[in-house]
């Protein structure tokens, strides 16, 4: 097992440099962190105030409509879209297919780029710009 | 859990490698993930389509099976689903053995007192208390 090889090592960490597919793993990773700490508070405060008034509503809703409050649910609906898009792209790795180094990096770049587009296009909606 | 080096091929093969389980964790955590794709669309695109969102409108919608039903089950899957996936990220970068069980336990924990709190919360505007 640890007998010597010619085999080629994995690349140093001297000589690493970020592509598109390792941004892309970790993001996975950070958005689906965030998703599951912020994003689920989020979403039981938002039941329970709900359920408990309007003076519990209306709390939450001068949190979440302030400027830090807009910009954690802009925040949360990219790391849904990417971690979403990735996590379909996750889904097609693993049947097998995608790994080819041109198409594998196609699909990283275009996780990023469906989700800033997707998030876009839901803020759009949801702000009346549409 | 001191496996490694003395587990035969057919062992590693059968899934007693050193994550000490089979493959039903994969696949659970691909199943939850394919619900969540059709349940975090369908809360995304509920939301896109209600009037506004004062608080009478939702609850109008929570409080209707075709609103309650699909949001449990949302609930459920993605505190489900993102406990599992926190408990991943742990066992990657925690490597002291108590300290990852501990974690495992105080991630369980708030998994399911965020749910209990969420579900309980959308029975209370369902049945209209």
């Amino acid at each position: 097992m640890n007998a010597p090889s010619s085999r080629p090592l994995s690349p140093h960490l001297s000589i690493y440099r970020w592509q598109p597919h390792m941004l892309v793993s970790i993001l996975h990773r950070i958005t689906g962190a965030g998703l599951t700490t912020v994003g689920l508070a989020v979403l039981a405060w938002w039941l329970v105030a709900l359920a408990s008034g309007a003076e519990a509503y209306a709390a939450f809703e001068g949190a979440m409509g302030s400027l830090p409050g807009q910009l954690v649910l802009v925040g949360l609906s990219w790391a849904f879209f990417q971690h979403l898009f990735s996590g379909l792209r996750h889904l097609v790795l693993d049947m097998g297919a995608g790994y080819e180094l041109k198409v594998n990096r196609f699909w990283a770049v275009m996780t990023i780029a469906a989700s800033v587009f997707a998030t876009a296009l839901l803020w759009a909606v949801l702000k009346g710009v549409i | 859990m001191g496996r490694g080096k003395s587990a035969s091929p057919l062992a590693k093969v059968r899934g007693l490698g050193s994550a000490g389980e089979g493959g039903e964790h994969w696949l659970y955590e691909r199943f939850t993930s394919v619900a969540l794709v059709l349940l975090a669309g369908w809360f995304l695109a509920s939301l896109v389509m209600l009037p506004d969102f004062s608080q009478p409108t939702l609850v109008e919608w929570l409080a209707s099976p075709m609103g309650a039903v699909p949001m449990a089950l949302f609930v459920i899957t993605s505190f489900a689903h993102g406990l599992d996936g926190l408990k991943v990220v742990v066992d990657d970068y925690v490597h002291e053995e108590g300290s990852r069980i501990g974690w495992h336990f105080v991630l369980t924990i708030l998994a399911i007192a965020g749910a209990s709190f969420a579900l309980f919360s959308l029975a209370t505007i369902a049945f209209g208390a």
